[in-house]
């Protein structure tokens, strides 16, 4: 099925030659470790995973709704120099999106230079009329962003998607390792890994950092549409290690443009608030008005600069596909400089040109909804049947604007647990980026996505796609850097000058 | 702590500690029916339903009253919201409502009671069958308690025994009650002749049955089981203990909260009531009313826990 050789990120440019130089270590473990013993290490990890609930819902699916997600034992490795490399290109990245959301609800100057169609924004469901001149504390907009990126080569990265709305994942960033810490510790000792486990930390410290009031130490809270929601099992994680409360929306009122929790010690006051719940469900006297799980009132307070919301709500325009295309623009635009970090090739399909090429090409491209998600809506060319194919045919002709294009890309492969042993699969990564008022940071580590199916290329959860461990590795020295100078820093001039 | 997670888990408290007193109930019954020397059979039942104040809901089912029928009735049925099956499902709700306040034990022993109604029981079931169940819902319930006896001792602990507390007095109330007017109908004095059977039904409902025998010399008679239910504040499901408990554990919750309120103050009131109750006097002045009296306080207090901290 696969014909194009793929980049092994352990084994180099052909499964066959010895791995790449810096991670022979790692490629000797792989030999010289038993499949029965890596089965049983993984089986480990998932019945672990289990018992804590980390699990997910798949939508659509009545059956055993609640499943983990697969779990596989072979780390994915960066080398420092490469994650240096990525590093900056995604502190570019999501300094630009910052910036282009600060503008687009204010001046909206990229429209009016004419770098951005209008329409594009101003009649994109993602755009949040009722936000507009509105602007969160401290001017930070995309608080944490999880851009998703692919890789075809020892230097070749490209963007995929931003998420910069409320990325999940974080948690099997961090289950992940603490399964590997003790499933496999001899990797640690042949390989020194900068530490994730201060995410919850770091989270905690961009969210006081963001807090409207200069005094005192501002309260903070997650915000959860509850425990019947897929990711609750992140929502109550994130909220327990950060020891902060998890919230649901009955728990806030807003009086006279001030958010309260309901306390047994009587009402609190909130300062900010990381809400896991779609801007549809924020305040119903704002968004959809039928929503139960809305705080009435919670963006008046917002607009009033009482209360800081992460993500700031109006953040979809950024990460939209419609949008995305515009990326390289954006950041230019924004930054000055070229773009580190480019996106994958992208045909807009609004555009008569673009149509034609992708209906001429329908067997070689990925083709999307520009406003689907998680796998659903989406053509795989190469791998489709000659039905899909016709639909996708059918549905482009009738409704253009809704789908963009990409070609197949040869999505780099890592070492995989398969039931018959170790064999290449195709990834993708999350990493996480956090920004708050004193700058943007690159948590060193994410999440690895791996689709199991031989030669598929789609590693979503809901379509069978599993997660990896992935490590980044400390500069040659002695010592492993477990403090705050293990995140990549860039303090101050994360945002463009607005007047 | 959020009001909404004090409130899950006071209901957690509140629900656990039910199921386990029907469970109790179910199985006193079940012995009650089989060993009275003249078969109780109906009577029995008819009991149990009285205690649990399910007379009406079993009554629209238009079945008779049987131990299939009750039994199933008050242990698996899931239209019955006062089932322990239900019992457990609520408590388990409210536990999954704040997973993160429990400890993994606490969470596995609650979990694992759900998990024991799993398989489809059919109707009517019987009796070697919900005695398992039973047996196994008590074994979990008594995991529970070691569990949070080994939690921190802050406000999470605290709200669940006070439901805990507040549904105990509750339901040993009502088994007084409700047993006591059922084996000594009007006219009839205390010290009659009575039926051994049903009171030690009662002892074996609050798991009191040795403790009766180190604190009363005299034997079974009905005035002593009436004292160790209400006045006796060494026995952990009597009126006094509850009362005496309930005054403690929202001292502590003051203690954090910097604050008391109008529940502290019932509660209170209630303790220093209770200290100088002679169970003769109660019997003398009407046992009934008494306890009548008492229940009515008891959702009075439950009432103002809910404003003090705000469970709307």
């Amino acid at each position: 099925m696969e014909t194009r050789p793929a980049f092994d990120e352990i084994m180099g440019l052909s499964g066959d030659k010895p791995p790449r130089p810096e991670l022979a270590a790692l490629g000797r473990w792989l030999e010289n470790t038993s499949g029965d013993e890596l089965r049983r290490r993984q089986e480990s990890a998932e019945a672990a995973f289990r018992q804590l609930g980390i699990t997910f819902a798949v939508y659509g699916e009545t059956e055993a709704a609640e499943r983990i997600i697969p779990f596989d034992i072979v780390p994915r490795v960066f080398l420092h120099e490469e994650w240096t490399r990525l590093s900056e290109g995604l502190v570019q990245r999501v300094e630009a999106i910052n910036a282009f959301l600060d503008d687009i609800y204010g001046e909206q100057r990229i429209l009016s230079e004419g770098v951005l169609p209008a329409d594009l924004v101003l009649t994109n469901p993602q755009f949040r009329p009722e936000i507009a001149g509105m602007r969160p504390p401290h001017g930070v907009w995309a608080h944490i962003c999880g851009i998703d990126l692919v890789r075809t080569g020892p230097d070749d990265f490209f963007v995929l998607e931003d998420n910069a709305r409320t990325p999940s994942g974080v948690s099997y960033m961090l289950e992940n390792r603490e399964a590997m810490l003790r499933l496999c510790p001899e990797l640690f000792r042949s390989y020194r890994v900068e530490a994730v486990d201060s995410y919850p930390d770091r989270l905690l410290e961009t969210m006081k950092s963001v807090a409207p009031r200069g005094t005192g130490t501002p309260v903070c809270v997650v915000l959860t549409p509850g425990h019947y929601n897929s990711a609750y099992y992140e929502h109550s994680f994130l909220a327990d290690s950060m020891g902060v409360e998890l919230v649901e929306a009955a728990d806030l009122e807003v009086d006279d443009d001030i958010v309260w929790m309901r306390t047994v010690a009587g009402r609190v006051r909130v300062d900010v608030i990381y809400r896991r719940v779609d801007d549809d469900y924020l305040d119903p006297l704002v968004f959809r008005p039928d929503s139960m799980l809305g705080v009435p009132g919670l963006i008046a307070a917002y607009a009033a600069g009482n209360v800081a919301i992460i993500n700031a709500p109006g953040n979809g325009i950024a990460d939209d596909k419609a949008i995305y295309s515009y990326m390289p623009e954006i950041v230019r635009f924004y930054s000055g400089g070229e773009v580190k970090l480019p996106n994958v090739e992208t045909w807009r399909c609004r555009e008569p040109e673009a149509l034609r090429y992708t209906l001429d090409h329908l067997g070689e491209l990925v083709v999307k909804l520009v406003d689907g998600s998680g796998g659903y809506g989406m053509l795989v060319g190469p791998t489709a049947s000659r039905d899909e194919v016709e639909r996708f045919r059918a549905a482009l002709i009738a409704e253009p604007h809704r789908y963009i294009a990409q070609p197949t890309l040869a999505l780099s492969t890592v070492p995989t647990l398969t039931d018959t042993g170790v064999s290449p699969r195709h990834v993708d990564f999350r990493p996480f980026v956090l920004t708050g008022a004193n700058g943007v940071q690159v948590v060193p580590g994410g999440l690895t996505r791996v689709a199991l199916k031989e030669g598929s290329l789609v590693v979503n959860s809901s379509q069978g796609g599993g997660t990896k461990d992935s490590f980044v590795l400390v500069p040659d020295g002695p010592v492993q850097n477990m403090g705050p100078s293990g995140m990549t820093q860039t303090m101050g001039g994360m945002r463009q000058e607005q007047n | 702590m959020l009001s909404r997670t004090a409130s899950s888990l006071y209901w957690l408290g509140r629900y656990f500690e039910r199921a386990d007193f029907i469970a109790r109930l179910v199985e006193a019954t079940v012995r009650l029916d089989m060993l009275s020397s003249r078969p109780a059979g109906e009577a029995a039942w008819a009991s149990a339903l009285a205690v649990t104040d399910t007379e009406a809901a079993f009554g629209t089912r238009g079945e008779a009253v049987s131990s299939e029928s009750v039994g199933g009735f008050l242990t698996i049925d899931m239209s019955h919201p006062g089932s322990i099956k239900r019992c457990v499902e609520a408590a388990r709700l409210n536990a999954r409502a704040t997973r993160t306040a429990l400890t993994r034990e606490a969470w596995a022993a609650i979990n694992r009671a759900w998990l024991l109604f799993g398989q489809p029981h059919s109707q009517p079931c019987d009796t070697t069958q919900m005695l398992a169940l039973i047996d196994g819902v008590k074994n979990e319930t008594r995991g529970f308690e070691g569990a949070i006896a080994r939690m921190l001792r802050n406000e999470t602990v605290w709200f669940i025994r006070l439901g805990q507390t507040v549904e105990r007095a509750d339901n040993t109330a009502r088994l007084l009650d409700v047993k006591y007017h059922l084996l000594l109908p009007e006219g009839e004095r205390v010290g009659g002749v009575i039926d051994r059977d049903q009171w030690t039904t009662i002892l074996q409902t609050v798991s009191a049955v040795t403790a009766y025998r180190w604190l009363y010399s005299e034997g079974l008679t009905p005035a002593s089981v009436i004292d160790l239910l209400i006045a006796r504040a060494e026995m952990p499901r009597s009126i006094a203990a509850s009362s005496r408990e309930a005054v403690e554990i929202l001292n502590l919750l003051a203690g954090r909260a910097g604050r008391h309120g109008e529940a502290d103050r019932m509660a209170r009131a209630r303790r220093d009531r209770m200290e100088r109750t002679r169970s003769g006097d109660v019997i003398a002045s009407g046992l009934h009313q008494y306890l009548e009296s008492f229940i009515r306080e008891n959702d009075l207090l439950h009432a103002a826990i809910g404003r003090q901290f705000a469970f709307a």
